[in-house]
């Protein structure tokens, strides 16, 4: 009885949450042009989605900013974060809120602030200033990815490579980077997923003549309601779907790499 | 002869505002066992770090076979650090782990795997190459830190409570593996410890320090037997501490009592302090001797059993083989070998005695 109650309550929750999204992808395969009836199954606004240059063109600016921005933000955050760990206690807790606020904040505040720090300084709006506040936006993601992998690790261990006759550089090659790795590349998918969802920031500071696919669609619906759009919204929402996936699934390398003969030998 | 192998020199460092070593003096001779005893905070793991080339001196010398490597990184030492939480690295297997140094050295494959099985062997963990570290035990990732620290060959392995983390069985065992290492190999070896037990067993020299100070340096048996002051007396395994006031030579009034000792040169009347390890007092019938008293405790320990004795305002700590049941009273008597007249700690050492009151 108890059980049915959980699933229901389950079940409504779920409905809740993806019942907007299951109707926008339900919607991108109905033959009907309109909303209101179901006019049989299709692709052809999938297709019609892969012939239109507009959209192909947005999802490579789309494409490139998050590689760009994310893999920028990844070598900055770690190194920020090794800088943070191996600060005293009371400036690490200081650097962490200072950190956290950005991600926290409105996202249209952000937005407009990086606009008005853009116009300051008399850039002209395009793909670079697209790329610096998505680069902004994204280094706090990457700290908070790469500096938990930090402080789980033994200081003794950069230490006893140095010990053992390593560069301060090599030691931190062989021994710091594969130990924080995992959060090094979750801190990346995490990085890229945010570049690529955003909506907000990107329309603040991307000036006429770019667009990247958030913008677009929403250009696209305001010109009026076309069935491509829900495509190109279903593909986003899988893309970003998949990514946190693997964000949650980052490689947790602690398997023997061969088993040896003498497991079991205790002394 | 005694070819001084590491020698500090006047060394003195602070942490922000606290002194941790103040104007520290000692070396270390090749091929010795020298072990740093003292309580938590001391200073031994900063002596060891000093010495290793993790942390640099605000003052003094440090010298390795007579020249100073004060400004020597810790990659450049002939040194190598067992830590006190083993440190392997942990995505490496453990033949990586061992070979991680002479791989640095640019060794050759077939150099590098005769090493490996070689120290595997040394640490009695044969056939464990290809494991990971995590799946070792306690106990073995221990001996896998020593085995990765032994094969680059160093002048001086540092150990920093090596066998802190393991429980009472595993760490004798160690002890004696240690010991036997050290012998096969003839490294200096130099040894962070709390435990006095670990020290008097290991150990050619124990320096016992307090509070960066060094209060004795040497052998097991001076450092038991002959303790300079209260502090090292103490941490030494149980005593009683009394002071007392030495008469003239050869004896000393203890508790108000007139005490026959062989110790001479403190001049007349003065206060000292003296020593009596529990298994020096002996108990006898009241009234033998003018110092009586009433046993208000009685544990029996398996050797022994050990007593506490009221007399005169003090509690005696009493060890021995013949029981005496709580609430008799008896007289107590002390050879005078076994008594042990001290100095009173001068100045800081002073502070240093008064916590363990
Ligand atoms: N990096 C540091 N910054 C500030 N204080 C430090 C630092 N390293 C050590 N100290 C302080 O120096 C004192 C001595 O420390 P040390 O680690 O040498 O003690 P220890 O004798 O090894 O003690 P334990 O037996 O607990 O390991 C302690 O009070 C410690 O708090
Ligand atoms: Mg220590």
């Amino acid at each position: 009885m108890n059980k049915i109650l959980h699933k229901i309550y389950l079940f409504l929750i779920l409905l809740f949450l993806y019942a907007p999204i299951a109707t926008l992808v339900v919607l991108s395969f109905n033959a009907s042009k309109t909303r209101a009836k179901w006019g049989g199954f299709t692709f052809k606004w999938y297709q019609a989605l892969f012939q239109n240059e507009v959209i192909l063109e947005a999802f490579y600016t789309t494409l490139l900013i998050a590689l760009l921005s994310a893999l920028f933000a990844t070598i900055i955050g770690t190194i920020a974060a090794i800088a943070m760990n191996g600060m005293k206690k009371g400036s690490k807790a200081a650097f962490m809120a200072v950190t956290n606020i950005p991600m926290l904040n409105a996202e249209i505040v952000t937005g407009i602030s990086l606009m008005l720090l853009f116009i300051s300084f008399g850039m002209r709006f395009g793909f670079s200033t697209v790329l610096f506040a998505h680069i902004t936006f994204n280094i706090p993601y990457v700290i908070l990815s790469v500096l938990p992998r930090l402080k789980q690790m033994n200081p003794s261990t950069f230490e006893a490579a140095l010990d053992l006759g390593a560069s301060p550089v090599y030691a931190f090659f062989k021994v710091i980077l594969p130990d924080i790795f995992p959060g090094i590349i979750s801190g990346f998918l995490m990085a890229f997923t945010m570049s690529l969802d955003d909506f907000i920031i990107t329309h603040f500071t991307k000036g006429p003549g770019l667009d990247t696919l958030s913008t677009k669609i929403y250009t696209e619906l305001k010109k009026g309601i076309k069935p491509e759009m829900y495509s190109l919204s279903t593909l986003i929402f899988i893309t970003v779907l998949i990514l946190l996936l693997l964000v949650n699934k980052t490689p947790k390398d602690k398997k023997n790499k061969k088993g040896s003969l003498q497991e079991e030998i205790i002394l | 002869m005694s070819n001084r192998l590491i020698d500090l020199v006047n060394i003195s460092k602070s942490f922000g505002s606290s002194l941790i070593l103040d104007e520290m003096n000692l070396y270390v001779q090749e091929n010795e066992f020298l072990t740093l005893l003292g309580p938590s905070g001391c200073g031994k793991t900063t002596t060891l770090r000093i010495i290793g080339g993790f942390e640099s001196p605000d003052q003094g010398k440090v010298l390795f076979n007579g020249s100073d490597i004060a400004s020597l990184p810790p990659n450049k030492r002939q040194v190598n650090t067992v830590f006190q939480k083993y440190a392997l690295f942990t995505h490496m297997t453990i033949a990586e782990n061992i070979a991680f140094g002479l791989k640095i050295k640019n060794k050759s494959k077939a150099y590098i795997q005769d090493k490996v099985k070689y120290a595997l062997k040394l640490v009695n963990l044969d056939g464990f190459d290809h494991r990971m570290p995590d799946s070792l035990s306690g106990g073995q990732q221990q001996r896998i830190a020593i085995a990765r620290a032994i094969v680059n060959e160093p002048k001086v392995l540092l150990l920093d409570e090596p066998l802190g983390a393991l429980d009472l069985k595993l760490r004798q065992g160690m002890q004696y593996e240690l010991i036997r290492l050290k012998n096969e190999l003839g490294i200096t070896f130099i040894y962070v410890t709390h435990d006095q037990e670990e020290a008097l067993t290991m150990s050619d020299t124990i320096v016992v320090m307090n509070q960066g100070y060094i209060q004795q340096i040497g052998t097991p048996e001076t450092i038991y037997n002959e303790p300079e002051n209260a502090f090292v007396a103490d941490f030494i395994g149980d005593s009683n501490i009394l002071g007392s006031i030495m008469l003239r030579d050869e004896l000393v009034e203890i508790l108000g009592v007139k005490f026959a000792c062989i110790d001479k040169g403190f001049g007349e009347n003065k206060p000292v302090d003296v020593v009596i390890r529990p298994e020096d007092v002996e108990l006898l019938s009241p009234n033998e001797t003018n110092l009586n008293g009433v046993v208000t405790h009685l544990i029996f320990k398996g050797v022994h059993y050990e007593m506490e004795v009221e007399a005169n305002g003090f509690t005696w700590l009493v060890h021995s083989t013949k029981m005496v049941p709580v609430g008799a009273f008896v007289s107590i008597a002390v050879a005078p070998g076994n008594i042990q007249i001290m100095n009173k700690p001068v100045s800081e050492d002073e502070e240093a005695t008064a916590i363990d009151e």
